[in-house]
């Protein structure tokens, strides 16, 4: 399994070398969105309108940190669970935007929309948000200040560490990862 | 007659709700740090790393274990002898309880995870209401037990009312599918609080209840159910779900079965599911 240091935005070139089971390192910028930002952008999307972020070539991570203590970039930040956002996703890939990160098993739908847009599903390790703090530099609210724990935030990451789940190729680490230890 | 002030409950829940949050159990490091003996998967042991790692900056930061600190759960048992006091504006028990878990999780910087309203899903801003279970018992017993109880885990839940036809092998089996269903999503290594018995809304009860069982992976007293849990753990680590589900011998940290009288007609069963990050802490007065 290969190791990637990518920064963002992504490229078509990028994407296609990266595969299931592979870490990555991001730097750069990753996108925060979850449930309640998710339906607003859909909502935008349907109603013809633009969208108060640009999405192209972009990640978004599934993601509702705790506040921030005073003098720190971030409170405790890792993944919350992918599916919640399942029904979203392959529309926001028709659009441009490049990965997603977040943990658990993505849709049918999903992996499709991976090959077909040229696009990677990755996750960080649910329950490590303490730690994954570490590799977040900065914070700042980019739309939905309303929606507190769900406003969608631009984080500035350095070596923020995860790993590929779905690839463009239809690989899946969940499905290839069980099947090996499975005891029947 | 014990006489209890509602301000020391408020106080003592406010610290509670954070040092859960932000302390990793020993109990709990323990069992993962016995678990990870069985892991045999690179990525499933680099998960378990990583999860001893963030046990250690939490702490030392005060940071949330995890980000999704939890709907605030509380078990209150409370005896038949105690007396409480109003005090410093709190006039009821239930009040001094929401108030320290709005403190706390302000203080504490912790995340407010709850909505007002399931359909129309605007947030409280404090993360009340406080989730109350309550347990009149004998005596001058004053116990708070709380769980932050995070979403992702818990919506991995379920419930079935079953037949006493189904037998054990049939609740055996709907345990072990849920958590195959579950997969990857609940966050494992997982811990299974499985309910038996009691009805329909007494059964969910019982299965959260197991999640408070301490230490966590004790046994249950009675032998039969304690042979129970350890054949059901057997099953689940053989599903290959594996640390974070991404392979490997490693899928649950422990069962905790509660079970109860039933209705001749029916065997409720009920599966809690509940991530590694286990936050279960209680204090008494």
């Amino acid at each position: 399994m290969a190791e990637h240091r990518i920064t963002t935005p992504l490229s078509d070139e990028t994407i296609e070398k990266m595969r299931a089971g592979d870490r990555v390192f991001i730097t750069g910028y990753l996108l925060t969105a979850r449930d309640a930002a998710h339906k607003k952008l859909v909502d935008l999307i349907k109603e013809g309108k633009e969208l108060p972020i640009d999405i192209r070539g972009q990640i978004i991570y599934y993601v509702g940190p705790t506040p921030a203590r005073p003098g720190k970039a971030i409170g405790s930040a890792g993944p919350t669970t992918s599916y919640r956002m399942d029904s979203y996703t392959p529309l926001l890939h028709s659009l441009g935007l490049k990965g997603t990160i977040g943990k658990g098993s993505r849709s049918q739908e999903v992996k499709e929309a991976l090959k077909k847009y040229k696009a990677v599903y990755m996750a960080a390790v649910g329950g490590a948000g303490a730690l994954i703090s570490k590799s977040i530099e900065a914070q700042e609210v980019v739309a939905y200040p309303e929606l507190g724990p769900e406003a969608i935030i631009r984080l500035k990451v350095k070596d923020f560490p995860c790993i590929v789940i779905n690839d463009m190729y239809g690989g899946d680490l969940y499905e290839e990862g069980k099947k090996k230890y499975r005891i029947d | 007659m014990k006489i209890i002030s509602l301000a020391e409950v408020r106080d003592r829940v406010k610290n509670l709700v954070q040092e859960a949050n932000f302390v990793l159990q020993d109990d709990v490091l323990a069992k993962i740090e016995s678990m990870e003996k069985l892991e045999e998967s690179p990525a499933g042991l680099e998960v378990f790393r990583q999860l001893k790692e963030n046990a250690l900056i939490a702490r030392q930061e005060k940071l949330g274990i995890c980000q999704d600190t939890g709907l605030a759960v509380f078990l209150v048992e409370i005896g038949e002898e105690v007396q409480l006091k109003k005090d410093d504006g709190l006039t009821s028990l239930r009040e001094a309880i929401n108030e320290g878990t709005r403190r706390g999780y302000a203080e504490g910087y912790l995340r407010k995870s709850v909505v007002e309203d399931p359909i129309r899903r605007k947030n409280t801003g404090d993360n009340t209401p406080a989730y109350i279970h309550w347990e009149l018992v004998p005596g001058e017993v004053f116990k708070v037990t709380f769980i932050a109880k995070g979403g992702g885990a818990e919506n991995m839940s379920a419930i079935r009312m079953f037949a006493p036809a189904a037998g054990l092998e049939g609740i055996e089996d709907f345990v072990v599918e849920t958590v195959d269903q579950a997969g990857s999503n609940p966050c494992p290594p997982i811990i299974v609080g499985v309910g038996i018995g009691g009805n329909f809304e007494y059964v969910a009860w019982l299965a959260k209840k197991a999640l408070l069982r301490r230490p966590l992976g004790s046994p249950n007293p009675d032998p039969f159910y304690a042979d129970l849990e350890k054949r059901l753990l057997e099953r689940i680590n053989k599903l290959g779900i594996g640390p974070q589900g991404m392979g490997g011998r490693v899928t649950a940290l422990a069962v905790h079965v509660e079970a109860f009288p039933c209705h001749i007609a029916s065997m409720p069963a009920a599966v809690n599911i509940e991530c590694h990050a286990h936050r279960v802490m209680s204090f008494e007065l």
